[in-house]
């Protein structure tokens, strides 16, 4: 799959891949990283709403055109709070993603490319690390820490617990790499190895590590949301999660109250579909087999049924064409 | 450039002789699983020492603070106060000596007095709660993977199906959401606007537990939700999976001289295509157990669950180190266990794994 991901995605030529699944995924990131970047600014200084604003007498309100989304128990907008709230979130995501994709990349790189002893031993040490559940070391982690250090912190624990999965996939990639020309060539001249990995091998593997590096945005996100949602973390800075938190103390399920609890979650959840989209079409474009043939391909099929029914052979009917690749599963 | 060189053990499986073959066979799979083994046991001592070092790494003294907390309940006696010292740390002894006495203390179970639960030791609170946890882990893990790869089969034998182009986005929505949020939407819907069922707890309160009709039915009753959420969030990438490797497996000529013997359409997908393809989600199963509990613990919270996620959001909340600190150990343990247990199912299954060295 490699290569093809690889062609299409190559930094070189910045051109979206022509995958409709593909685009809106990135779409969607764009949107909410535009969100995050100036939401908390239009939010607070051009509409004059607060996310921290307390107004008793405006409690638990239905969504309106004072309040877009309702206001809490306490009375704050949750409108204000889901905007400026996706800041944090975004920026834990973002923070824990890098060091998430830096690790994997090192650890995975690295023993891939040296193999021998070094790569049995990060192998073996990358495998231990994915099999050991990562909530429960997070929880307890985070409540030792008790907040201190706020959002940073809880991304530096969640970067440092993620990172094996993309390390056991990063190693896959470059033991395909490992005996090509060019990295051969590199060595030749006399390259180091360290020379190796971060001049022909990372740069290879750009578009592969762009894709996880999505991925561990997305679940770092997720890590911090459920993270604040126990109470742990950054409760008192607004973030999807510690929206999530609050709701859930103030009773907002039982009392009904969904504009409460369900926006945060629902830009988490988007965001989840969003890279779920990216990672599915990048699929269809590695192969194309997984794709929906197109309405040509399907009625050229039907037509060539059609007439092998009425006699003639199959082959006769889709002469000169490409075979539709589909047919032969049907 | 270099040439991979070629082992002495290609050199000895050149031509065995077949009275010999079943033995190294037999051998080969023992040779499997002793290293299956030494890998979880490698791992399960890293969870211990991780357990270990975690407490004493972090600043300040946990040990003292929560002796100073536990003394304003009630006061302790001098084997309490030292149990403490021995689980997160005494100020100033080595390190290697306070390794030896804590591995002491969790070879015997003595994992100390909760604080949430006080003064119950921690080990009695653990138990309540692991049987709710390992029946819904275990009912929901293996639901959803039947129920993912199933649909995947059948959605990946006619890919653009309408059975492949609902299903396929469907579960994929369903798997990229949080999994606690879905676990507040569905107590939103089922319980509070339709109040279809109960939507906290284990079983109904009133009763007393024990293996009566009306007692087996509110647990099953309680544990729809639960189940339903684990399940919907996960069995998306079941079938995403299986209907990847289908696709794949589907135009192999062993499909098509299947097909052209002119066995019926479900014996094809089911017995020789499927088979097949279904390899790497068994292998993948394992490693997915730990994501599960680790959803699980977010979700039994939700539902106010009596499970191990529960007892944990419990230890959190009333800063009880000592029935946080044993509930990791158990949860990790318990999860390389599971892991251990798939991944020799996999190793008797498809002998290729056992001969591949890792």
């Amino acid at each position: 799959m490699s290569a093809l991901v690889r062609r299409e995605l190559s930094l070189r030529r910045l051109k979206l891949p022509p995958n409709p699944k593909v685009r809106v995924g990135i779409a969607i990131f764009v949107f909410f990283a535009l969100l995050a970047l100036l939401g908390p600014f239009v939010v607070q200084n051009v509409m004059g709403l607060s996310p921290s604003d307390v107004d008793t007498s405006q409690a638990m309100e239905l969504p309106s055109a004072k309040h877009l989304l309702g206001t809490t128990a306490t009375g704050e907008d949750v409108f204000a709070q889901l905007v400026v709230g996706s800041r944090i979130s975004l920026l834990v995501g973002l923070v824990a993603g890098v060091i998430t994709t830096t690790l994997s990349v090192l650890v995975g790189v690295a023993g891939g490319y040296l193999g021998g002893r070094a790569d049995s031993f990060l192998t073996a040490a990358t495998n231990v690390c994915l099999v050991i559940p990562g909530m429960p070391l997070l929880i307890i982690v985070a409540s030792y820490v008790q907040g201190r250090g706020g959002w940073l912190t809880v991304a530096l624990v969640i970067g440092l617990t993620a990172w094996p999965w993309g390390a056991r996939q990063k190693r896959a990639q470059t033991l395909s790499l490992r005996h090509r020309d060019f990295v051969s060539a590199a060595e030749m001249t006399g390259e180091s190895r360290w020379g190796v990995i971060t001049r022909e091998l990372i740069p290879s593997l750009a578009p592969i590590i762009s894709v996880s590096f999505l991925g561990a945005v997305v679940g770092s996100m997720f890590a911090d949301a459920g993270l604040s949602f126990m109470g742990l973390g950054n409760i008192n800075i607004t973030s999807w999660g510690s929206m999530l938190y609050w709701a859930q103390n103030g009773a907002a399920l039982t009392r009904g109250a969904w504009w409460w609890f369900v926006p945060p979650g629902a830009c988490i959840a988007l965001i989840g579909v969003a890279a779920g989209l990216i990672n599915f079409g990048i699929d269809e474009i590695s192969n194309p087999r997984l794709r929906k043939p197109s309405k040509e391909v399907r009625a050229r099929a039907r037509a060539a049924r059609l007439h092998a029914a009425a006699g003639g052979s199959a082959a006769e009917a889709t002469a000169g064409k490409p075979a539709p690749v589909q047919e032969a599963a049907s | 450039m270099t040439v991979p060189a070629l082992g002495p053990v290609d050199a000895t499986v050149v031509a065995p002789r077949p009275g010999r073959r079943l033995r190294s066979v037999r051998l080969g799979t023992a040779r499997y699983f002793l290293r299956r083994l030494g890998f979880y046991a490698v791992a399960a001592a890293l969870a211990i020492t991780l357990n270990f070092l975690i407490p004493r790494l972090m600043p300040g003294d946990p040990a003292s603070a929560l002796i100073a907390q536990m003394q304003q309940k009630q006061t302790l006696s001098g084997d309490q106060v030292h149990a403490i010292y021995r689980l997160f740390g005494t100020p100033g002894e080595p390190l290697w000596d306070q390794y030896v006495t804590y591995l002491n203390q969790v070879l015997h179970f003595n994992f100390g007095i909760s604080v949430a639960y006080y003064p119950t030791p921690v080990w009695e609170v653990i138990r309540t709660g692991l049987p709710w946890t390992v029946g819904l882990v275990g009912l929901t893990s293996v639901l959803s993977f039947v129920l993912g790869t199933a649909a995947g089969v059948v959605s990946g034998s006619r890919v653009g199906s309408r059975f492949d182009s609902f299903m396929t986005p469907a579960s994929m929505f369903m798997g990229s959401l949080p999994f606690f949020w879905v676990a507040l939407i569905l107590v939103l819907v089922f319980g509070v606007q339709l109040s279809w069922l109960p939507t906290s707890g284990g079983y109904d309160g009133d009763m007393l537990p024990g293996f009566n009709g009306p007692f087996l039915a509110s647990v099953l009753q309680h544990g729809i939700l639960p189940a339903l959420t684990m399940v919907m969030a996960s069995v998306g990438g079941w079938l995403v999976g299986m209907r990847n490797m289908m696709v794949t497996t589907v135009s192999e000529d062993y499909v098509l001289l299947a097909r052209a013997k002119g066995l019926s359409k479900a014996r094809v997908m089911f017995q020789y295509a499927a088979r097949n393809a279904v390899l790497p989600s068994v292998a993948g199963f394992a490693l997915t157990i730990g994501t599960v509990v680790s959803g699980q613990l977010l979700v039994e919270i939700v539902f106010a669950y009596p499970g191990v996620g529960y007892l944990l959001y419990q230890a959190v909340s009333s800063v009880d180190y000592p029935l946080m600190q044993a509930l990791f150990l158990i949860v990790s343990l318990s999860v390389l266990a599971a892991n251990f247990v798939a991944d020799s199912v996999y190793g008797l299954i498809d002998p290729r794994a056992r001969e591949t060295r890792s």
